[in-house]
């Protein structure tokens, strides 16, 4: 095995800020754990006026940034990064390449992997080192499995979850910055035209330490309204299944599961929720899970550590007006 | 307009986690009592096909790939709104086998097979492999731009523009034709079709294939393998709250949560 081949690298995602994402820290906190078997670990940057972020990510664990500083690499088009980072991890060789498994990562990777006949493990929610490799966990089949998959080429390339790496603080010591001298393509195929975000601040779902949940069994709109008050009362954030986004009772952002966000806050509760395996998915490593649901054969309750079988309708109010009490006393 | 549409067949994702068998010692999941169905995100792509057919005319392919494919979930998905298909199929595709590569090789082939084409759309992952790789694979191999996680497509001026799912928002994108497209599930369910529909599409042209007919030197070195493969380990052990009422229930939880400093 070539010493590479224990390499591991980053690959950053900014914000609109300009700053690496939480996702984009956690990765290399991740990676810092890993590279304890051997390898370096380094961060590579694309983007325009990125030094800021790159002086953060030398502080955040990388022992090298490399770096390509122009505008025409933001916002992010497949089309010109792609032949760049696959320059990139070619003059590498070997090792393992870390992504956020974000719309971005999804849409990048197994672009790289094709471009570099290297073996890709997208979403996974964990990562161990063994004997010459590593074994990369993901979910299969809606998450009623979980693969532990390897790579058969030198170079691996992944796409993590969030929550499966933790962030290191910022440090004194800081890694060596190192600008890339690669060619941008002339021409993309394919381009931007605008962007729409959709409010902020109606559900920072990823941060929040409690999660308020509904799923069909709300019935509609109203119902979404009570669950925004509870989270409102425990500093928390409202999620949903599929079914009320779908239905349009919720914004899509909401969506907590296998094709929408994964949570781990401290408290999930999940009212008139079923307990799919896709929504399990987004949401199984929450600290402490309740469960309000009608049906006492609802596999949510297999998978709850609290629960109440009724009507939400009912059980709800008087709970809410409980927790009132509690939190204000 | 020629779109091709690339639909997978799996086992119903909706089933419950009881009618996924997981087979550690062969590293595959059984699927117990559950009926094939088109990936979930696959019907999405059709639905988005059959719209674009709509406003600018032209036709659909449907080209899948597997062992054993169910003629009466084809017939079906064909009858939405395409108007043909081809299968590639023989006992060498079982999906336990398959690996991204491989699958995105051969459908490449197949696609060569059905040029000329516009657009190829698929979905933005199976629900079996949750994997999101096989459609760019298509792409790169055959040279195509792609655009991912399509909330909407539109096809004018010999352009395809797509509204991308942001984990805020979303992007409108616009990309030159021929390309390829991988499709989420915002985009909306696939119509039923009537049962005269039904009828007319057996109608309709289907050719199956051989995978040696592609032309692929198979076997192909797989890129990834599966080392193990397990049940999640999700089981936790409930207290259900007692109360005479659902009101009451729901007192004692919250202060059942206080006791244990949950809340
Ligand atoms: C490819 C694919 C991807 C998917 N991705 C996701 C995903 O990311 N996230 C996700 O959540 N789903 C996802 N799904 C959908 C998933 O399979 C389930 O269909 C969905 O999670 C079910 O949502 P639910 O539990 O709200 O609804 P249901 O399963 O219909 O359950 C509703 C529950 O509400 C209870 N209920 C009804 N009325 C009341 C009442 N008045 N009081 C109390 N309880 C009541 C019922 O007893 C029932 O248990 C995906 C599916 C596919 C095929
Ligand atoms: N065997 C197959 N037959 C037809 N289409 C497929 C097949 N496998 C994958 N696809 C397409 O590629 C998409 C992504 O698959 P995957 O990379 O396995 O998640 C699917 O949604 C399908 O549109």
């Amino acid at each position: 095995m070539r010493e590479t081949d224990l390499d591991i690298t980053v690959i950053a995602e900014l914000d609109e800020a300009g700053k690496p994402t939480r996702l984009t820290l956690e990765l290399l906190g991740l990676g810092r754990s890993l590279a304890a078997q051997g390898g370096g670990l380094s961060a590579v940057v694309l983007g325009s006026g990125v030094e800021e972020a790159c002086s953060e990510l030398a502080s955040r664990g990388a022992d090298r940034v490399f770096f390509l500083d122009r505008p025409e690499l933001t916002p992010y088009n497949p089309e010109v990064w792609t032949p760049l980072l696959a320059t990139f991890f070619r003059e590498r060789g070997g090792g393992l390449v870390l992504a956020g498994h974000t719309p971005m990562g999804q849409d990048l990777l197994p672009r790289l992997a094709f471009s570099l006949q290297a073996g890709l493990v997208t979403d996974c929610v964990g990562i161990r080192a063994e004997e010459g490799g590593f074994i990369l966990t993901k979910p299969v089949y809606g998450g009623n499995a979980l693969a532990g998959m390897k790579a058969a080429t030198p170079l691996a390339l992944t796409t993590v979850r969030s929550r499966v790496g933790e962030a290191l603080p910022p440090s004194a010591s800081s890694g060596e910055l190192i600008p890339l001298d690669l060619e941008t393509p002339a021409e993309a195929r394919m381009r931007v035209l605008e962007r729409h975000r959709l409010e902020a601040g109606e559900c920072p779902l990823e941060e929040a330490r409690v999660v308020v949940s509904g799923g069909r069994g709300m019935g509609g709109e109203e119902g979404f309204e009570t669950l925004r008050e509870l989270a409102r009362l425990l500093g928390g954030a409202v999620g949903a299944s599929r079914p009320p986004v779908d239905a349009g009772w919720a914004p899509t952002t909401c969506q907590v599961g296998i094709t929408g966000k994964v949570v781990a806050p401290d408290l999930y509760v999940a009212v008139a929720i079923s307990g799919s395996s896709q929504h399990l998915s987004g949401m199984g490593d929450s600290g402490k899970i309740v469960a309000i649901n009608k049906d006492p054969e609802a596999y949510i309750f297999r998978v709850s550590d609290y629960g109440v079988v009724g009507d939400w309708r009912e059980v709800l109010p008087a709970f809410l007006s409980k927790v009132r009490e509690l939190v204000s006393e | 307009m020629h779109i091709v549409v690339l639909a997978k067949m799996v086992p119903d994702p909706e089933g419950p986690p009881s009618s996924f068998e997981v087979n550690s010692a062969e590293r595959r999941v059984v699927p117990r009592g559950i009926p094939p169905v088109i990936n979930p995100f696959d019907e999405n792509a059709l639905e988005a096909a059959i719209r674009i057919k709509e406003q600018v005319g032209g036709t659909i392919t449907l080209l899948s790939l597997g062992k054993n494919l169910s003629r009466a979930v084809i017939l079906k998905a064909v009858a939405a709104g395409a108007d043909a298909s081809v299968l590639v199929e023989d006992d060498s595709l079982d999906q336990a086998l398959l690996d991204s590569r491989t699958t995105a090789t051969l459908l490449a082939a197949a696609l060569r097979d059905l040029e000329p084409f516009d657009l190829v759309l698929c979905g933005r992952q199976a629900s079996d492999t949750n994997a999101g790789v096989v459609g760019l694979g298509v792409a790169v191999l055959l040279g195509l731009p792609a655009v991912t996680l399509a909330q909407k497509v539109e096809v004018a001026d010999g352009r395809v523009v797509v509204e991308r799912v942001l984990s805020d928002g979303y992007e409108v994108v616009e990309c030159a034709l021929p390309a390829l497209v991988t499709v989420s599930g915002e985009v909306g369910d696939l119509r039923y079709p009537s049962l005269q529909a039904i009828r007319a599409a057996k109608e309709l042209p289907q050719r199956v294939v051989k995978a040696q007919e592609l032309g692929v030197e198979l076997p192909l070195h797989p890129w990834t393998e599966t080392a193990s493969l397990q049940p999640p380990s999700r089981e936790r052990r409930c207290r259900l709250v007692e109360a005479d009422s659902p009101a009451e229930a729901g007192e004692k939880l919250a202060l059942l949560l206080r006791e244990e400093k949950v809340l």
